[in-house]
């Protein structure tokens, strides 16, 4: 408003500061995408590659939007303060429809097609299979088969022999298809592994954020997953489904590892006797207890289960 | 004559008032009474807010002191997890929608021009629950195996497994405390609905009301609709955990997802009936420190409108994780995104409002602007957790936590922040000190940039939320929150001072400090008890008429004129 010359049209010099305020804003959004994938962990699974581009989309869109309204507010707060002693009122604007009908498509455009994007990337990484719910409680649950098994088992053999994930107050147990029995989950890299997820107690969350992928254990149902680890190394799988007690206790480490190793590991572990797998919790609980069992209720956690291979809480984690 | 007479020490007008008013002698206890004036009904929510704001950031405090180291040295984690359970719940029943409900009760009957609420007897009754349920809802530290520790969703079967086993345990007095905070709400809901489309003065047709009416009648509706539905799905969980029924457990037929829904379906327009009034403070008080019209007013009101219709369509993206098909996701996720085109508008429209303004930095301003400086931020990352393929891998996380603090501390308490800067004189009749003022936003903008900013950093990197102990390589950005978290306690100091030194001593407040446009502002501060009695005034133009020149009421001078009589005592 104050830059528009007598006859109406903008000043040549408002021109060049809008022009160079938004490309300014163009680059630093480019910059801030760059840099989103530095926050993030080491991508070690097919989905890190589509999540973090997609998340990287989103930080240089929104960065962009954040820049121009607070770069808008800043020139307002530098250069239309009110002077000591000025009562006047600013010019009485009550509207511009143009202006607002801008401002409406606009966004409305820039998120429909962030969600066709995110359409997209769930659909191509389609991790989630089949829900089906058990009756009879937990016994069931082991014999269970699940939904989409038969289905998927048509294009992928594997299917049809998933690894059982069971989440328990606080511990996790991987069951494999050969009977292998481990509180830390191997997988082979570069194939899509299939999981089968279930939970004996409360609502755990499968976690692990090298891979970019959550998905919770519901008790009661079973629920079909699969994902495609990409690279060697040992990562955290964390619960995060608050889950009680020891809920921060509750994590465990996935070794992903070339196949070869893989089948070497599985052929290793059923050689080994089955013992109680280490447990962070139930060494809290007995902590807890030797104190007098001073703190607020809790269920005592359930116990360790019984493993050929149990994690190694000394090694060290990539992410 | 008055020169041998000393003046009296308080406003005569109380001696004629059928109540008590504000600052009148030795009346303190009308506020420990069942009073009907909306006003003593108004300044005790915001008091019992207060008092539970400070409860629940001292809890906050000990969490962020267990949280400063990786392991769980401090309490025992079964006691962090009753306290963040217990400061989730203390800062959203007790704080938020308490303080929310005062600002309804200050307002909205001076605003619209009427004496007091539609219904004054249930207005009293539904403040007195409040209460009520604060008691409750401390009693539960009391109790054997302590509060309930089962986080503010209470998700079962965790939520019921009742580890003692016995009948009044921390998980039913906490269901009971909800229940009772929804009946509450619901009373007031009426109330407040019923006030504003019954009882506008003559002239104010809906869209010559102001902002504020708008945004309380969109979140109240909110209440109306969504409420009940979790008040029976609290219900049912609370059958479950007491009388041995199976709604939500599996080993009976039961789903526990269908708690989800029930609580989702009510719990996330909760959000918008939080952030929707502060919006409504926006909207005011942006007009009257910019001396500038409201831009796009038509658009703004409506767009509140449009928010607590998505608002009740979007509940499902609390479960992208959940075992929700993938087409149940992707619809949700389009419905939540669709939420930014009219908060999108509103934002737009506060900085088409700055822009070519005179601004002034009251202290009520600093906080408008900075809550919509971190509200375009929480938008964002908004927009970011309702993306569903990044929601898979953020949500859960701390990432979840500082994006939800950012809305419910660094936008909507802000704007109770701004608002109690901004009403302040004219409910209590005295100025607050600027200085102090200024203090407590600076304290409180640095805090919160440092408590909140580190959380999504640790959440992008995997750190869960709701943990009472995490891996060493969050240690850094965990340190930087306890920090800001203790720098928001000291900021609390200047803010207590300010409000009692200023209520006590305050310069006296002339009925209009601000030269703001408004119903309430032609009347004295503090107002009478039934504002404007019979002489209520005609509406003959919109609100915000900044440097438009035209009066807002009929007759405008003489209202002045009598509030500026009765301020002085004349």
């Amino acid at each position: 408003m104050t830059a528009a010359s007598p006859s109406g049209s903008p000043r040549l010099w408002a021109v060049l500061l809008l022009l160079a305020a938004v490309l300014g804003d163009l680059a630093a959004s480019f910059w801030m995408a760059a840099q989103s994938h530095r926050w993030l962990p080491v991508p070690a699974s097919a989905a890190a590659g589509p999540v973090d581009d997609l998340f990287a989309l989103e930080v240089g869109i929104g960065s962009f939007i954040f820049l121009g309204c607070s770069g808008v507010m800043l020139w307002t707060l530098l250069f239309n303060r009110a002077p000591k002693y000025d009562l006047d009122n600013g010019d009485p604007i009550e509207g511009n429809l143009k202006l607002e009908i801008v401002w409406t498509v606009i966004p409305l455009v820039i998120v429909m097609l962030i969600a066709w994007k995110a359409i997209d990337v769930s659909t191509t990484l389609s991790t989630l299979g089949g829900k089906v719910r058990v009756s009879g409680g937990h016994a069931a649950m082991h014999g269970a088969e699940g939904p989409t098994a038969a289905l998927v088992a048509a294009e992928d053999p594997a299917a049809a022999h998933p690894i059982e994930v069971i989440g328990r107050q606080w511990s996790w147990e991987f069951i494999y298809p050969n009977g292998v029995h481990s509180s830390e989950l191997h997988l082979p890299e570069g194939q899509r592994s299939f999981l089968r997820l279930s939970a004996t107690d409360v609502i755990h969350g499968f976690y692990v954020p090298a891979f970019r992928l959550k998905q919770d254990l519901i008790p009661g149902s079973v629920i079909d997953y699969s994902l495609i680890p990409t690279r060697a190394g040992r990562y955290r799988l964390r619960d995060s489904m608050f889950s009680g007690g020891y809920f921060a206790s509750n994590q465990t480490d996935v070794v992903v590892e070339p196949p070869e190793a893989y089948e070497a590991w599985l052929a290793e572990a059923l050689r080994q006797p089955l013992r109680p797998a280490a447990n962070a919790a139930t060494d809290l609980y007995n902590q807890r207890l030797a104190r007098g069992d001073r703190g607020w209720a809790t269920v005592p956690p359930a116990p360790p289960p019984l493993v050929h291979v149990s994690a190694d809480p000394t090694a060290s984690h990539e992410a | 004559m008055t020169s041998t007479t000393p003046a009296p020490p308080f406003d005569p007008r109380v001696l004629k008032a059928p109540h008590p008013v504000p600052g009148a002698p030795n009346n303190w206890r009308r506020f420990l009474s069942f009073n009907t004036d909306a006003k003593v009904i108004g300044l005790q929510y915001m008091i019992t807010a207060l008092f539970f704001l400070l409860v629940g950031g001292l809890l906050s405090m000990i969490m962020r002191g267990e949280l400063i180291t990786p392991a769980a040295d401090l309490v025992d984690p079964t006691v962090y997890n009753g306290l963040y359970t217990m400061h989730g719940t203390v800062m959203l029943f007790l704080f938020l929608f308490p303080i929310l409900n005062g600002f309804n009760n200050l307002l909205i009957p001076p605003m619209i021009g009427a004496p007091d609420m539609a219904f004054p007897r249930l207005n009293a009754a539904a403040f007195w629950m409040v209460p009520v349920f604060g008691v409750i809802l401390m009693a539960s530290f009391l109790v054997p195996g302590g509060p309930s520790g089962a986080g503010w969703w209470a998700y079962p079967p965790q939520s019921i497994q009742n580890p003692l086993g016995h009948f009044i345990n921390g998980q039913f007095l906490w269901i009971l405390a909800v229940a009772l905070s929804g009946i509450s709400s619901i009373m007031g809901a009426v109330n407040f609905v019923t006030t504003i489309i019954r009882m506008r003065a003559p002239g104010m047709g809906w869209f010559r009301m102001p902002i504020f009416c708008w945004t309380a009648v969109a979140a109240q509706a909110i209440q109306l609709i969504g409420l009940p539905v979790l008040t029976a799905g609290a219900v049912l969980l609370l059958f479950d955990l007491s009388f041995g029924t199976s709604f939500y457990l599996p080993e009976g037929g039961g789903d526990p997802m269908l708690y989800q829904h029930f609580f989702w379906f009510y719990s996330h327009p909760a959000v918008y009936v939080m952030v929707l009034p502060v919006f409504g403070i926006f909207s005011e008080l942006f007009p009257v420190y910019a001396r500038k019209p409201l831009f796009g007013y038509h658009v703004v009101a409506i767009a509140s409108f449009a928010i607590t219709f998505l608002s009740l369509i979007v509940w499902v993206h609390h479960m992208f994780y959940s075992g929700t098909p993938q087409w149940m996701r992707n619809l949700f996720m389009v419905t939540t995104m669709l939420i930014a085109v009219p908060t999108g508008i509103k934002v737009f429209a506060w900085i088409g409002t700055l822009w070519g303004g005179k601004l002034r930095l009251t202290t009520a301003m600093l906080f408008s602007l900075g809550g919509v400086f971190n509200f375009i931020f929480a938008g964002i990352t908004g927009i970011m957790l309702a993306t569903v393929p990044v929601d898979i891998h953020v949500g859960n996380t701390y990432f979840v936590v500082g994006h939800f603090h950012t809305v419910i501390f660094s936008t909507i308490t802000y704007g109770v922040f701004a608002g109690i800067y901004h009403w302040f004189p004219k409910f209590t009749g005295r100025m607050m000190y600027e200085g102090l003022g200024k203090l407590h936003f600076v304290l409180t903008f640095i805090g919160s940039q440092l408590t909140f900013l580190p959380m999504h950093a640790a959440g992008l990197m995997g750190m869960p939320r709701r943990v009472a102990s995490y891996d060493p390589e969050f240690a850094f950005a965990n340190v930087l929150a306890s920090l800001g978290a203790f720098l928001l306690g000291v900021a609390t100091i200047p803010f207590l001072l300010n409000l009692v030194s200023s209520w006590v001593r305050g310069e006296k407040a002339p009925p209009n400090p601000w030269n703001a446009i408004g119903l309430e502002w032609l009347l004295p501060s503090p107002p009478p008890a039934e504002n404007f009695e019979h002489d209520v005034p005609t509406v003959i133009s919109g609100p915000y008429g900044y440097g438009l020149g035209r009066p807002l009421v009929d007759d405008e001078e003489r209202f002045v004129a009598k509030a500026a009589n009765a301020s002085t005592g004349a």
